[in-house]
């Protein structure tokens, strides 16, 4: 049971404020405010308790998301709840940020009458709710020069048309309506987050894959779509499929609306997706990946005659280069370094796109590259002067951390074979299908 | 504007109801009743809409009339609900639409909050049961937890009810299994072998829950598996790698992944989870590192000697915090594990810092007054100590400079005998603090009695006893213990606070018991009470049953309760010492007392057993 449900800017400004029950007075904002800002570091901020009330809270697009409840209801529901508040407000406004909350209000307000009643969480599906959504979202993005660059000369269909924009699943989901017969598009993402723990002498310690395919629905009303997954899927160790190199993963599970019947065969997933964004499977793997991780690391630390610390990096790509050549954003934050700060550092680095910085507050380096293709290597070599430099303190190099982003990969290997939608849509129906790894937490031990 | 509440509104709104072109249209009659229940002073008028509602054709009307009746309960809480309504209610529990059905078991529980709540009887049970598959994940998780007041009559009809509820503990939405397990273990609380495979079942979207993509969830998940872990200690050990923490995690999750890992350790993984938790003590954040340090020195408690190893080089980078935790973390390693003693000494050996965490102070003084004698600089390094004292601000520090000073002493007096007599007249004449004071005054006349007595009270035996175990080690809790705060907010709050206070800290509770060993009067008793952060105190008269000591001891710990000390048996008043860990089911006052409570306690006895 939910008393009230509040979002606040980062700054503290009030932008939705509805309370259900009558409960609590609208006071609880600013005491929520308060306890949140004045929390250290080491406090989980999760849920907090003031005079019998709870405050639980989320934070997503820089917002803070906050539900109060007097009664000891489940964590778990009011959590969430707030994820999926948070996924229908981007659903219907497009983007998640302070002004695209704004300039909605209304329509969130009216959101949020319907998902919530009495306290009472009643729906949160896009079906059933679209009956019930008359707003219009106001979209928050100014006019992008970017989209201009998709229109070739006199119109013409250029080789970039071909490939969505990257901001095209980022509109709401009632924009069609006003729109001339709006656009019918289908968007299935299978997203992976990688967490890979490699050792000092280069073993792979720990590797993790989650990942999900998630489909974000653009079409008023879909009829069945099925989604064909590798035929050499298969789940668990004993299970194998097909010589060829399987596609494994040890836990899968499924949304509630996907019929699986020919799964088991096929590999073939059926659903009819509702409007908005959904999660329609999740799966895991550990341990046991496929290739190799996607980038390896040789470094050296010394001390030079003039009391200097010198880094040497050097930074490998394992990719096929025919798979990852196109745009590869990798910018690793390096060594962890916890004494004193440095006076200053001097770098090498191997291309001038490339660039580098002290960060004194997280006791970093920031190495940052723009663009990485695959089988390349990078090297970089830093010198940083520290006062006080001992033997001991070449040991606490830390470890270094990358965190990039692959697009058109999955470590895994799986890949979408087919995508129908049946009975074939009337008028143009796009659908895309889009392959991304993000790096979790990949962290190299020197 | 409506909610306004003014003339003109009632009067619209009034008309608004009684319209019948509005009455069929869904929508907007769904919207007036919506409104008009807002305004306390509109009830009487919209008792008889509601009424219609409840027997309305679409499913939306039904849903906002089911709860209007739980509205106007709360609006107007003096009023009965007609019976008739409760009925009408309870019929709709077989309404088509599951939100109705969900709704109505929540308007029911409001208007019968008294009576304790819907009242769920075989049938009704049944029905929900059969009805889960239909509701979404809000509606299953409400009726899920409805469902707990349910008993079943037989052991057929139990298993009956958990092989239907199964596959829901394998669902991947949290909400939904959390749920479900919270009802096996109510459901199952005679049965400790289908709670542990029930356990057993959920620990893998427990575990997929603690590696989501959403931080908050992940955290929450992340404390529910601690409380999983009090009982089944065992359960996540080959998922270690798991709970390894992310570069980018915010502090808090990484720390409850870092108390999770100490849990998991076992001898197979020992090693490599040492080298992960070698990698945390270096963090960026303050707290992360020294959490991280911690969890080494507990490691070491049972394991070998690696620990001592990295905690000895930690102190090498020459870091105010992590020095600081390192000293406590081997002051509070050495107490339980002696033979580490000579390693440490050979760390604090060559030490020449400047601590200024007060924290840290403290270890190294206790290390020092405790190894005195086997470290050559010891009385060199409380001399530094001795004068500054005038400057030190902390009590804590100061009284156990006196401790430490007076161990020393006792080993090594030609060096220590000039500086300990400035200290202790430094502490009678000048100063403020009346705990310093009285500890300086006590030991000054301690003095007087004779080395040897001295030697009694500060160095005999108790230096780390192993019978206190219990006190340390935690053994496996039964999960009825936990099973209530299961799926609620609580294991999150306790996140928060136990990190402040965590019990076991052997050093404190020596000198409890030191004081103990002393012939020891109320006052000693209460003085050392202070040491402990105190929550709770009270006084209680009671009778006690008649029987000797021994047997008064066997009976208390058999519910618990051990016996720190007691007079001889032919004094008069008695006195028995006693303590016992608090656990959350057995304390009135669970919510304001962090976990892991130790309770002291005096019982005097006036009479002749």
């Amino acid at each position: 049971m939910i008393s009230q449900v509040f979002i606040l800017s980062s700054k503290g400004d009030h932008l939705i404020y509805k309370d259900f029950r009558g409960e609590a007075g609208c006071d609880a904002v600013n005491k929520f405010y308060e306890m949140v800002t004045t929390l250290t570091g080491d406090q989980p901020p999760v849920v907090m308790k003031h005079k019998e009330l709870h405050y639980v809270h989320i934070r997503q697009g820089g917002l803070y998301w906050v539900a109060t409840t007097k009664a000891d209801s489940s964590p778990f529901t009011i959590i969430e709840f707030l994820n999926r508040l948070t996924a229908l407000i981007k659903d219907y406004c497009g983007c998640l940020s302070e002004k695209s909350v704004r300039m909605n209000f209304a329509l969130i307000y009216e959101v949020l009458d319907e998902v919530v009643d009495f306290g009472y969480i009643q729906t949160t599906s896009t079906d059933i709710l679209k009956n019930f959504i008359q707003t219009e979202a106001v979209s928050a993005k100014p006019l992008s020069l970017f989209d201009l660059s998709n229109v070739g000369l006199f119109g013409a269909d250029t080789q970039q048309n071909k490939v969505a924009p990257s901001v095209a699943a980022t509109r709401p989901i009632m924009s069609s309506r006003g729109e001339q017969g709006g656009k019918n598009e289908i968007f299935v993402d299978v997203i992976e987050r990688i967490s890979v723990v490699i050792g000092a002498n280069g073993v792979l310690m720990k590797a993790d894959i989650e990942g999900e395919i998630r489909v974000k629905c653009y079409m008023p009303s879909c009829s069945e779509m099925r989604i064909g997954l590798n035929e050499e899927f298969s789940i668990g160790k004993s299970q194998l499929r097909g010589y060829g190199a399987a596609v494994r993963v040890d836990e899968c599970s499924f949304h509630q609306a996907v019929r699986l019947d020919e799964f088991d065969t096929y590999r073939i997933l059926k659903l009819c997706p509702s409007q908005g964004e959904q999660t329609v499977m999740q799966y895991q793997l550990c341990d046991d990946l496929p290739t190799a991780p996607p980038f390896r690391l040789f470094s050296s630390i010394e001390r030079d005659t003039g009391g200097r610390l010198l880094i040497y990096l050097k930074l490998r790509c394992d990719l096929p280069p025919k798979r990852s050549v196109l745009h590869l954003n990798n910018n690793p934050a390096l060594p962890l370094f916890s004494y004193s700060l440095f006076s200053s550092l001097s770098q090498e680095l191997s291309s001038p796109d490339q660039s580098a910085e002290l960060q004194p507050q997280n006791k970093a380096v920031h190495w940052e590259i723009p663009r990485f293709p695959g089988g390349a290597q990078l090297s970089a070599l830093f010198k940083l002067e520290v006062p006080g430099l001992s033997s001991a303190s070449l040991q606490e190099v830390g470890s270094i951390s990358l965190s990039f982003e692959l697009p058109k990969y999955t470590c895994t290997g799986l890949q979408i074979r087919f995508l129908r939608l049946s009975p074939i849509q009337p008028g143009a129906s796009q659908r895309w299908v889009r392959y991304v790894t993000h790096s979790d937490s990949y962290t190299i031990r020197i | 504007m409506p909610y306004l509440g003014g003339e003109e509104t009632v009067r619209e709104l009034r008309r608004a109801l009684s319209n019948p072109h509005i009455q069929t249209d869904h929508l907007r009659y769904r919207n007036t009743i919506h409104r008009v229940i807002r305004l306390p002073g509109l009830c009487e008028y919209v008792e008889q809409p509601l009424t219609a509602g409840l027997k309305d054709k679409a499913a939306c009307v039904r849903r906002v009339a089911v709860l209007g009746w739980a509205k106007i309960h709360a609006l107007l809480p003096n009023t009965e609900i007609d019976a008739a309504v409760v009925n009408e209610l309870y019929g709709l529990l077989r309404d088509p639409d599951p939100v109705v059905m969900v709704n109505c078991l929540r308007a029911l529980e409001e208007i019968l909050e008294e009576e304790g709540g819907v009242a769920i009887n075989k049938p009704i049970a049944h029905h929900l049961l059969n009805r889960l598959k239909e509701c979404d994940v809000w509606g299953q998780s409400e009726v899920l937890s409805v469902l707990q007041r349910y008993r079943p009559r037989s052991e057929d009809e139990l298993f009956d009810i958990l092989s239907l509820l199964d596959p829901a503990l394998l669902s991947h939405h949290v909400p939904i299994m959390a749920a479900t397990l919270r009802l096996f273990l109510s459901l199952c609380s005679m049965l400790p072998a289908v709670c542990v495979s029930a356990l057993e079942r959920a620990r893998g979207p427990l575990l997929a829950a603690a590696g989501s993509s959403s931080r908050e969830l992940r955290y929450a998940a992340l404390c529910h598996i601690q409380l999983l872990l009090r009982s089944e200690p065992g359960l996540m050990g080959e998922h270690y790698k798991r709970f390894y923490c992310g570069y980018a995690e915010p502090p808090y999750i990484k720390q409850s992944k870092i108390q999770v890992l100490v849990e998991l350790v076992n001898d197979d993984n020992v090693a490599v989870v040492l080298d992960e938790l070698k990698g945390y003590c270096t963090d960026v954040n303050t707290e992360t590192s020294q959490a991280a340090i911690n969890a080494i020195g507990s490691i070491g408690r049972s394991y070998d000697d690696r620990c001592l190893g990295i905690l000895t080089g930690l102190l090498e980078l020459k870091q105010e915090h992590i020095t600081s935790a390192v000293l406590q973390t081997l002051r509070d390693l050495v107490w339980v594990s002696p033979q580490y003693g000579d390693a440490v000494c050979s760390a604090l050996e060559k030490w020449e810092d400047q601590l200024q965490d007060t924290q840290g102070r403290g270890a190294l003084l206790w290390l020092l007054g405790v190894y005195g004698d086997r470290l050559s600089g010891a009385p060199y390094i409380l001399e530094d100590f001795i004068d500054g004292v005038r400057s030190e601000v902390s009590a804590e520090v100061k009284t156990e400079l006196l401790t430490a000073t007076l161990r020393v002493f006792l080993s090594r007096p030609a060096e220590t005998q000039d500086m300990m007599g400035r200290l202790l007249q430094h502490c009678i004449e000048e100063e403020l603090d009346m705990c310093v004071r009285d500890q300086a005054l006590l030991y000054y006349r301690l003095l007087h009695c004779g080395i040897e007595d001295v030697r009694r009270v500060l160095q005999c035996g108790r230096r780390s006893d192993l019978s206190l175990g219990p006190l340390i080690g935690r053994p496996p809790e039964p999960i009825s213990q936990w099973a209530s705060i299961f799926n609620t907010l609580e294991p999150l709050m306790l996140g928060a606070s136990s990190n402040g206070f965590q019990f076991g800290n052997g050093p404190e509770l020596e000198k409890a018991l030191n004081m103990l060993s002393f012939p020891c009067t109320r006052v000693w008793f209460l003085k050392t009470l202070c040491l402990f952060v105190v929550i709770f105190q009270a006084y209680v008269m009671c009778p006690v049953p008649r029987c000797s000591p021994e047997s008064l001891q066997v009976a208390l710990q058999l519910v618990n309760i051990q016996t720190l000390a007691f007079t001889a048996p032919n004094k008069l008043p008695w006195k028995m010492y006693l303590y016992t860990h608090s656990s959350h089911t057995l304390t009135p006052h669970s919510s304001t007392t962090p976990p892991n409570t130790l309770i002291l306690a005096e019982v005097l006895q006036f009479t002749m057993l």
